[in-house]
């Protein structure tokens, strides 16, 4: 922002919140216009059109900045010229090269989140699946994830829409340690309230997203100390949930089945798909047997590539499993022809 | 202060981008120097498209504009062409010959990008190739190839050589000090020859 300013524009950093008005509005008296430069809802902007009088003021409310996105200093450079902070540029920006395959961020190879995913898309197959905040939102790039609002809105989401009359399944998916967070409590509503609506804890037993910080699921403290983890299942049925499974998400054909019997009940179902975090497992000396493709079986079906797994590739139209594999075994169960061996083994 | 020295870090979450910006920034630290850093991390971008921002001795902000970075490090030979743009004319390019297909091609059915027709669109660069998975083993490890991009990067940072190998030594796990330091230097002695 400074970088890009001109010597007859000056510049106002507002770091702290609530704004002194009467410091700001002194401030903005002084000048023929104001441009606000911030991101997300224009929070600043609205004190400053409070206070500003007969001055001016450019920002989101009258459209030239945008709501939405990060800003970078093309953005505000963009900004400050439609405003006419700054002449027209004069030159081309380089532009990025057009159509690279896209790279976002995806969840581990054997990270269990994907086979409850997995399972969960092959059981519901048109069902509205509301989630929350943790690596699993990122089951939006294989169309499991349909909401992320804040912490525990899944499961108070899921029951709204239950209750709002649409026909659609409701699944929702939230994390252990959201679900301790702020999930219980939309538990509760939920199953006081009758609503008819799957929940599917993804139970990793630690906060994996933001650095594997223990929660009460995880059984020692903060300072490393071992205490009694709180018991899920206890949780949900002293919450009144009368159907609450506990399973393996690598065990598929179990997954498949909790799903299905879920499916076919009425009120809140709580299905805890439990299994360690894979980097967590891999820390604690967990070993698991890496696995390959006898290319002389595989038919190239594609069944395995897309589950999604950065562990397996597609070369010269046979499945590859690359050195990322963890060993969680579940590709084997979804191979048709029976492909996928232990390595080592034929 | 004169205009800053822009580095842009680019690889997939995973492969050490962090720590390699994490060298550069202690090594300016070490030299007393003004450096600024912006960087994807967390859960969000693992496997993902990652960058880092280092401007040194800038007056303002650590977001770089495009076409404005003197030089680009990239651990991916894909992501390289993905933050070209970045580069000023004639900037260095310091790349990591090595090129894994995003897992988006295999479940969306997209062509497979080709590292001949990558390697061809990144001619137009002052690029440096370097196969840093072959210099890591020679130096002890395959982890230790951040290090070794990073030592062949080096003779185009307006930093000195003490300094950086003084904050590799300062911020890699204690026991792997010996490896990374020799990471560092066989990277280096590559560099000087592109």
């Amino acid at each position: 922002m400074q970088e890009l300013l001109p010597s007859d524009v000056s510049f106002l950093k507002i770091g702290a919140y609530p704004i002194d008005e009467a410091w700001l509005g002194e401030f903005i008296q002084k000048h023929e216009k104001i441009l606000v430069i911030e991101e997300l809802a224009p929070v600043v902007e609205e004190i400053v059109r409070q206070v500003a009088g007969c001055v001016p003021v450019f920002g989101k409310k009258n459209g030239y900045a945008p709501y939405e996105g990060e800003l970078c200093p093309q953005m505000v450079a963009g900004i400050m010229i439609k405003a006419g902070f700054l002449p027209a540029a004069t030159g081309t920006v380089p532009e990025p090269v057009q159509n690279l395959p896209l790279r976002p961020p995806i969840l581990c190879a054997g990270c269990h989140h994907r086979a409850a995913f997995y399972a969960i898309k092959k059981v519901f197959k048109d069902a509205i699946y509301p989630s929350d905040i943790g690596c699993y939102t990122l089951g939006i790039q294989l169309g499991v994830v349909d909401t992320t609002i804040c912490m525990g809105a899944s499961i108070t989401v899921g029951s709204g829409i239950a209750h709002s009359g649409d026909p659609h399944d409701v699944v929702c998916t939230i994390g252990d340690s959201t679900f301790l967070h702020t999930g219980i409590q939309g538990l509760i509503n939920a199953v006081y309230n009758g609503a008819n609506m799957t929940v599917v804890i993804l139970d990793n037993r630690i906060t994996a997203m933001t650095g594997h910080q223990p929660n009460p699921n995880t059984g020692v403290t903060a300072t490393g100390v071992a205490t009694p983890p709180v018991s899920l299942d206890a949780l949900c049925r002293a919450s009144g949930v009368n159907f609450v499974e506990t399973i393996d998400p690598y065990d598929l054909t179990g997954m498949l089945r909790v799903l299905e019997d879920a499916k076919k009940r009425d009120g809140v179902k709580v299905i805890i798909a439990k299994q360690m975090c894979v980097i967590m497992a891999r820390r604690c000396g967990v070993k698991r047997v890496h696995y390959m493709v006898d290319t002389e079986i595989c038919t190239g079906c594609g069944t395995c590539v897309r589950f999604g797994c950065p562990a397996i590739e597609l070369v010269e139209e046979k499945a590859r499993i690359n050195d990322l594999c963890s060993g969680c075994a579940v590709c084997v169960q979804l191979c048709p022809v029976g492909a996928i061996v232990r390595e080592g083994k034929r | 202060m004169t205009r800053s020295y822009d580095v842009m870090i680019v690889g997939i979450g995973g492969q050490g981008t962090i720590l390699a910006s994490n060298i550069l920034g202690e090594a300016c630290l070490i030299e007393g120097r003004h450096i600024k850093g912006a960087e994807t991390h967390g859960m969000a971008q693992r496997g993902g498209s990652v960058e880092s921002q280092i401007r040194i001795d800038g007056e303002f902000g650590p977001l770089i504009e495009p076409g404005h970075a003197e030089l680009l490090i990239s651990f991916d030979l894909l992501e390289a062409l993905r933050y070209s743009h970045y580069l000023k004319e004639g900037g260095k390019m310091v790349v990591n010959h090595h090129l894994v297909i995003p897992t988006s091609v295999f479940t969306q059915k997209i062509p497979a990008p080709n590292e001949d027709d990558i390697i061809a669109q990144l001619k137009k660069f002052n690029l440096c190739l370097i196969d840093a998975d072959q210099i890591a083993i020679e130096a002890g490890s395959p982890l230790a190839q951040n290090v070794v991009i990073l030592g062949a990067a080096s003779h185009a940072l307006p930093l000195k050589p003490e300094s950086l190998r003084e904050a590799v030594k300062k911020l890699v796990p204690q026991k792997t000090v010996e490896i990374n330091m020799k990471a560092f230097d066989l990277g280096r002695e590559f560099g000087g020859t592109c």
